[in-house]
């Protein structure tokens, strides 16, 4: 019914479809943005003898992202929360594993710093969940990376060559898919071995890749019917060079917001796995085994449950806001109602 | 003259977007009179459509706004009325045909029930039998084969022709006063348009209703109208009856899009478009909205800056909102040579 | 449509096929199951022989799974590695009711709540109703099943022990005497509560997103303009055309969820001391009794394939679009 302005409002932009006496068009000029400088995937007016100016892909989702409060808010009180974890030994008034008897078995107070009270032991929950928070950080990231980096490449790989190769890899994916995720990683936890947080990450690893492989798989299936793919191949590129320097830089944006979100799930798996008994175990901190410590004294020391949980939902709601507004700034296409 | 059946006078619709205040319809006002059938003709974003949409209350409150305007059907404002008044208004004596019957059709509901229930929930103590009874007849009277049959099938298992023709049946179901056509051959291909002519014109016939049919197909204008409206951005700029519009246009819009229809009859080497862009609807230059593009105006003050008012101009409720219109006459468009065909009178 | 469900059936089996293979030998590429066995300094080397024997454990791998699979096939996944006097079946015949009552409950439940939730939202968008239902679901996605099932735990007892009223049972799967008939499935109603409510709550927040989501794309449709052009009433578009098109999907994936959910109950059996399939696994994972991990897979890979087909078929019968021949 009417077209609508791609500048949002930005006065320097020029708006496509005006008549001619509304758009900024200027001369070309020498240093001026041209078509070939432009990353795939954007629509330009081109008008004879005249070259536009006109924002790169990135500036727009920088912009639109920042728009987002809770995302913004959220990025501000993660950050902290990481930092909170990084810097454990300076910020934390007690270690991990010290006892102060003194004040055992009590709620949370400001005498004695002891914030998030006290365990039977006396140890202070407020320095167990910040080293808490520096374990599960170190996993999730794990967990991210190892999951994205080979469930993007097995995604590529299927969706770029598709045939029998996508086949074997997405029946492949499936059977996994079959079981239960906690339960195989349960399953994995019992066989392997678990306590060491690098073996924990590593298990999550290798079930979280699937997710992220079908979604690539997705993007590279619709990505390898356009136009400068089979210019590409034209041009005598090789397989490996189409697909990581022209087609995985237009699948990026599903895999950045799926990526940010693992980080969350893997957070809520690892705790799940480390509260069973199946995953982290002391002496490595960890929030989940926290809390599976305080069960037994539930209804008296309440303190010992709430507290690790409360940390945990706080930076899974975090990542998922910020997951959220990546996903506005990088999926533009999907008319968002706002979260 | 008699009464008219619909008077939409000075009509404004704005809608709220991210990039600024959409003005869609920007102070439009016509008649429909009973038993003729109105073209409006624009291009898309003229707000031919949005006008209707918005009298029949079809537009969603936020982020649209009527800011003014007055609707009269058969003497009651429809821009007044409760939402409960306007309800039984619609799809009883007014009634809608959409552009794609398609997506505008149910796809988890048989054909047969979506036009019983239009017929159901306008007339009273009507049973399952007989309007079942009724929606077979309709059907039988657009043209749908088989109709006993067809009504208990599913939109997918039509035809686009078939489909649409489904809709006008379901459009006059309740004998409106008035039809409006919305885009109807829009979607389909050419050759099924002359089928859904036939349709149309005969619910017309069937129904007596006054018809608004709203398209951008001069074609199909040729055929049908008796009057027609053409609309720019969001603006009345030309009112009259459809023989004097192809014989003797009055606003250069007007004229350009005569222009720029080809002719099978005549060797011509280029096409000839109206020039530049429509304009933005959020941000609107002072003057004549068509000033940009138009080969009247010459870049004269006038049209830069006032804004041309609809007006007579010569005899029988020929009106233009062009400042110079009396220059061009006495210049006929070229589809004078060939007699318009089929103009019902 | 039938030759579809048989065609389905028939392709299902070389997928379980292909499932218990991956189990098989995943559970054994881990380790040698007798390891924890051998490490004991109780159990003698007679018994250890015994058992290697009886089981073909000396085998070459791809003999022992024939042997497993002809026992999973033909004697119901037959005895536990380390308990040979008892039988797998048995154990599975008495968990599975328990878990499946929790699980259907929570999804039943689930699926009721999320999609009105869903719905009001979407018709109401923007309002004060959407916004606390949105938060409600970005909660609901990052709070961990088991932390939340300690705190209704926590609330439950301290009502309980501070004014003496019993609402939900905390723990347990029947009390000691629940009586017979209607009194002893209210009892057991009780005691299931709180683990459904637990369950339900991922579930409701994802369910609510997708329908909010699903009847909004709906709800700007075409053909729900054309219910409103024919004058009907707002409430009879909203049900009758837009909701019934927006549960499509809803509905489908609740069906898909199962696996999921199996993860869930895994959880919240253990806390609430429910006599499930969870507790169950969780007990075989500890003993590492290889026999009763692999039975306990099978048998949740079996459902959830099972599941899949039931969405599938379910798909189709709503959706008139969508035939199978």
């Amino acid at each position: 019914m009417t077209e609508t302005r791609l500048d949002d409002g930005d006065p320097e932009f020029p708006v496509v479809g005006a008549g001619l006496d509304t758009a900024t068009i200027s001369p070309a000029t020498p240093g001026a943005v041209t078509v070939a400088d432009l990353p795939d995937g954007i629509d330009l007016v081109h008008e004879t003898g005249l070259e536009l100016k006109s924002r790169s892909q990135w500036a727009y989702a920088r912009r639109r992202f920042f728009r987002h409060r809770l995302a913004m808010v959220s990025l501000v009180v993660l950050a902290v929360i990481l930092l909170a974890g990084v810097f454990a030994p300076l910020i934390t008034p007690y270690s991990f594993a010290a006892q102060d008897f003194a004040h055992s078995g009590q709620a949370p107070t400001f005498k004695a710093h002891h914030y998030f009270g006290t365990d039977v032991l006396g140890r202070d929950y407020f320095s167990r969940v910040v080293y808490g928070i520096r374990t599960s950080a170190k996993v999730a990231l794990i967990v991210m990376l190892v999951s994205t980096i080979v469930g993007t490449i097995i995604g590529a790989v299927a969706g770029y060559y598709t045939g029998w190769i996508d086949n074997v890899l997405m029946r492949f994916t499936d059977l996994i898919l079959t079981l239960p995720g906690l339960a195989v990683l349960l399953t994995a936890a019992a066989f392997l071995g678990t306590g060491n947080p690098i073996r924990v990450a590593f298990i999550l690893a290798f079930l979280f890749w699937t997710g992220l492989a079908r979604i690539v798989r997705g993007s590279f299936l619709s990505l390898r019917e356009k136009e400068y793919v089979e210019a590409a191949k034209a041009a005598g590129s090789g397989d490996l060079r189409i697909m990581f320097r022209h087609m995985l830089p237009n699948a990026v944006g599903p895999i950045v917001v799926n990526a940010t979100l693992i980080v969350g799930i893997a957070i809520l798996t690892e705790a799940a796995l480390s509260f069973l008994g199946f995953g982290i175990q002391p002496p490595n901190p960890s929030l989940g085994k926290l809390i599976a410590d305080g069960e037994d004294v539930s209804s008296t020391m309440w303190w010992l449950v709430t507290f690790p949980g409360l940390t945990i939902v706080l930076i899974v709601l975090c990542i998922n806001f910020i997951g959220d507004g990546l996903r506005d700034a990088l999926d533009p296409t999907q008319r968002r109602t706002r979260a | 003259m008699p009464e008219p059946v619909l008077s939409i006078r000075d009509l404004v619709v704005e809608f709220a977007t991210e990039d600024g205040i959409v003005h869609a319809v920007d102070g439009v006002t016509y008649d429909v009179f009973p038993g003729e059938t109105l073209g409006i003709v624009g291009e898309s974003g003229s707000g031919k459509s949005v006008s209707q949409l918005a009298i029949l209350g079809l537009i969603p409150q936020p982020p649209g706004r009527i800011l003014r305007g007055e609707a009269d059907f058969e003497g009651k404002d429809l821009l007044k009325m409760s939402k409960k008044e306007l309800r039984r208004l619609r799809g009883g004596q007014v009634a809608m045909v959409f552009q794609d019957p398609m997506t505008s059709l149910n796809p988890v509901l048989k054909i047969g029930h979506q036009i019983a229930e239009a017929i159901q929930a306008h007339q009273e103590g009507v049973s399952d039998k007989a309007a079942r009874a009724r929606t077979i007849t309709l059907l039988q009277l657009v043209g749908v084969p088989n109709p006993d049959r067809r009504y208990d099938q599913y939109p997918h298992e039509f035809s686009g022709g078939m489909r649409q023709r489904a809709m006008i049946a379901m459009a006059i179901a309740n004998d409106p006063k008035l039809l409006i056509a919305d885009e109807p051959t829009t979607a389909l291909d050419v050759t099924i348009q002359a089928q859904i002519l036939e349709a149309l014109k005969k619910a017309q016939e069937e129904s007596h209703a006054a018809t608004i049919l709203i398209t951008h197909d001069l074609g199909l204008i040729a055929e049908l109208a008796d009057r027609v409206v053409v609309m720019y951005a969001g603006k009345v700029v030309e009112l009259t009856d459809v023989q004097t519009l192809f014989a003797a246009p009055r606003h250069p819009y007007t004229v350009g899009l005569m222009d720029s229809l080809p002719r099978l009859t005549v060797d011509e080497e280029w096409l000839r478009p109206i020039p530049g862009q429509p304009p933005s609807l959020i941000s609107r230059p002072p003057g004549c909205p068509f000033h940009p593009r138009c080969f009247l105006s010459q870049g004269r003050t006038r049209c830069r800056t006032e804004e041309p008012p609809l007006r007579k101009i010569g005899p029988d409720g020929h009106l233009s909102a062009c400042h110079f219109a009396e220059e061009l006459e006495g210049q006929s468009s070229k589809l004078v040579d060939e007699p318009v065909a089929g103009a019902t009178s | 449509m039938v030759t579809y469900i048989v065609r389905r059936l028939l392709y299902s089996i070389p997928v379980l096929f292909a499932a218990s293979a991956l189990i098989f030998f995943s559970v054994h590429v881990a380790g040698d199951p007798l390891a924890t066995l051998k490490q004991n300094p109780l159990a003698s080397r007679q018994t250890i022989h015994n058992i290697e024997k009886r089981n073909h454990l000396n085998d070459p791998i791809t003999t022992q799974y024939a042997y497993w699979l002809k026992e999973a096939v033909t004697n119901k996944f037959g005895s536990p590695l380390l308990q040979p006097g008892t039988k797998i079946w048995d154990d599975l015949k008495r968990v599975i009711p328990h878990t499946l009552q929790l699980v259907v409950l929570a999804e039943v439940l689930a699926l009721l709540v999320g999609v009105a939730i869903g719905v009001y939202s979407a018709v109401r968008q923007y309002s004060i109703f959407d916004y606390a239902a949105t938060t409600f679901s970005f909660l609901g996605f990052a709070m961990p099943v088991f932390w939340l099932a300690l705190m209704l735990q926590i609330l439950f007892t301290n009502i309980f022990l501070k004014w003496h009223v019993r609402i939900f049972y905390t723990s347990g799967l029947s009390s000691q005497n629940p009586g017979g008939g209607i009194h002893f499935w209210i009892d057991r109603l009780q005691h299931l509560a709180i683990p459904a409510m637990t369950l339900m709550l991922l579930s409701i927040a994802q369910y609510s997103r997708f329908m909010r989501a699903s009847m909004l794309e709906v709800i700007n449709s075409d053909y729900v303009r054309t219910a409103r052009a024919k004058g009907l009433p707002e409430r009879k578009v909203t049900l009758k055309h837009a909701l019934r098109n927006a549960l499509i999907p809803v509905v489908t994936v609740s069906a898909l969820n199962f696996g999921a959910l199996i993860g869930g109950a895994v959880i919240t059996e253990s806390i609430f001391q429910l006599d499930g399939m969870g507790p169950y696994f969780l007990g075989a994972l500890l003993n590492q009794d290889a026999y009763v991990v692999m039975a306990w897979l099978m048998v949740t890979a079996t459902a959830v394939v099972a599941f899949n087909l039931i969405a599938d078929v379910l798909y189709g019968y709503i959706d008139p679009r969508i035939r199978y021949d």
